[in-house]
């Protein structure tokens, strides 16, 4: 077992990359992150999901042969040859308080603009665009958003996942994304249309349709519960 | 779309100024030539930098030149004088001097590169261009009211963006000809509003306001019409410092007056209606 291990090792091939300038070779095919724990680096910050949900794990990266930085997340982004790259553990961008009863749009000629002026001073130059690892349209959610369109601001940064590398970059210092998750929560108290689904399934949770079943999960036994998940079917209510 | 144009609105008209959007849009449509809004626009910056090595406040304008070229169009038509006179000097000057368009493409990078194609038009021009088919389809004639056109800086200023004689404007005035209106003159047709001095120095804005509308009155004019929504803002807003109380109209509500075209005016500060009603052009 222990010499088949040793044979598939000399066989990887390696790539050389730079890490806050130093130097180490990592196995082809990791993604940012895990190369950096094969290097050695326990992550405390700076990590989350893993899986490119939860925005924790910025990173910024040059390649050889390029004279762009690079943004990306570190649990999504494989590693290159001649990669020049540090991690991002944390976003000190300013948040706007507000209380979500007090921020009716109807009320406000632009309740957006009212709590992150600096959307105004965007000149379009589109790098927020280009840092997205999201490929989200984030100079268009911001010019929805100076032209108060909340809907559109709301709809066009629906997949943001709050890593804060938009506003990193930005010449304007427009804090893009916590402007949009403001967008997004004043749209869906104030705008979207009410789902009639949900209503419904809170109902049937509060009457406790659900009970025996969450009981009986709860009591299940690990890998019972595992091979229920892996066979679980989705269907849509008929 | 042979027959329509291809329209930039601007943030204000959006917001602000939808009165002037919705009737420009009704009046368009009636005389068969649509205002048709471009698929994705840009905010132009509402003042263009003079600075001459200040090629980034020169981007946003000329994105939104881009995204009419790469609609297939070659003409941009807006409503905002702010908007005009911002979007045609940037693009005049990618048109004038090669290095700043090149040093704009090569900043635009991966975006298409513009070519210097796309011609920025207010509509002014436009209405000015089908003066006798508005005459034609006039069925409200506006005979008894006194109207003192007011132009402002930014449809005039500079020369080389100016959409009429600098000194000495008449569009409007022809254009109001044709819906049968009363043309009065005012000498002050076209000083300066106090433009964005209403955001910390209102103060300014209220003098220019008195001396703009005093002459108006003096003159004999029932309102005043104009094209642009500061100019707007500020001569109805701030004659509440003033004696007066004259209504402001955007010369797209007229036109849609005249045409017998039901339009919304909440814009307002002061009344438009009863004037309106006074003079029986509106019920």
């Amino acid at each position: 077992m222990n010499e088949d291990k040793n044979e598939e090792d000399e066989e990887q091939e390696m790539v050389e990359i730079f890490v806050m300038g130093k130097r180490y070779e990592v196995p082809e095919g990791l993604t940012i992150m895990t190369a950096l724990e094969y290097a050695g680096y326990k992550f405390t910050r700076g990590c989350g999901c893993r899986g490119g949900f939860c925005g924790a794990c910025s990173t910024v990266y040059r390649t050889e042969e390029d004279y762009k930085l690079k943004m990306d997340l570190a649990c999504q982004t494989a590693v290159e040859d001649g990669m020049f790259l540090v991690q991002l553990p944390f976003m000190p961008a300013v948040r706007e308080e507000y209380e979500i009863e007090k921020v009716d749009p109807e009320e406000h000629d632009n309740v957006l603009l009212d709590h992150y002026p600096e959307v105004a001073r965007c000149v379009s130059c589109n790098t927020c665009t280009k840092s997205c690892p999201q490929d989200i349209e984030v100079m268009d959610y911001v010019q929805a958003a100076l032209r108060g369109d909340i809907e559109r601001t709301a709809e066009l940064s629906f997949d943001c996942i709050q890593c804060g590398l938009c506003s990193i970059r930005c010449p304007a210092d427009i804090k893009q994304y916590h402007m949009a998750q403001m967008a997004r929560r004043i749209y869906s108290k104030y705008e979207q249309p009410d789902s009639d689904e949900l209503a419904k399934r809170v109902k049937e949770i509060e009457e406790g349709k659900y009970d025996e079943e969450m009981e009986e999960l709860a009591n299940m036994a690990e890998e019972e519960l595992k091979k229920r998940y892996d066979e679980r079917d989705i269907v849509e209510e008929g | 779309m042979e027959d329509s144009y291809l329209y930039y609105p601007g943030c204000t008209l959006k917001t602000k100024a939808k009165d002037y959007e919705s009737s420009a849009m009704k009046v368009m449509e009636e005389l068969g030539r649509p205002l048709v809004e471009m698929d994705d626009w840009y905010c132009c910056g509402a003042m263009q930098s003079l600075t001459e090595d200040d090629i980034m406040h020169q981007i946003a304008p000329i994105r939104t030149m881009c995204c009419a070229q790469e609609q297939g169009e070659e003409k941009v038509v807006t409503l905002c004088d702010m908007c005009y006179n911002v979007l045609k000097q940037a693009n005049e000057r990618m048109k004038e001097n090669e290095d700043d368009l090149e040093t704009m493409n090569d900043f635009l990078d991966e975006d298409p590169d513009y070519e210097g194609e796309v011609e920025v038009h207010h509509l002014l021009e436009i209405l000015l261009e089908m003066k006798d088919e508005i005459e034609d389809a006039v069925t409200n004639s506006l005979d008894d009211l006194n109207i003192a056109p007011y132009y402002g800086c930014m449809l005039l200023r500079p020369d080389n963006v100016a959409i009429d004689e600098t000194e000495d404007p008449e569009m409007m005035e022809e254009i109001l000809g044709s819906l049968g209106a009363e043309v009065i003159e005012n000498p002050k047709r076209t000083e300066c509003c106090g433009s964005y001095h209403t955001v910390n120095r209102s103060d300014i804005v209220e003098k220019r306001v008195e001396d703009i509308v005093s002459y108006a009155v003096n003159e004999g004019a029932d309102a005043i019409v104009l094209s642009c929504p500061l100019c707007q803002f500020n001569l109805d807003f701030h004659q509440r410092a003033t004696e007066f109380e004259l209504p402001v109209f955007y010369i797209t509500e007229l036109i849609a007056l005249a045409l017998g075209l039901d339009i919304e005016m909440e814009n307002h500060k002061i009344d438009p209606i009863s004037l309106l009603e006074e003079k029986g052009i509106k019920e």
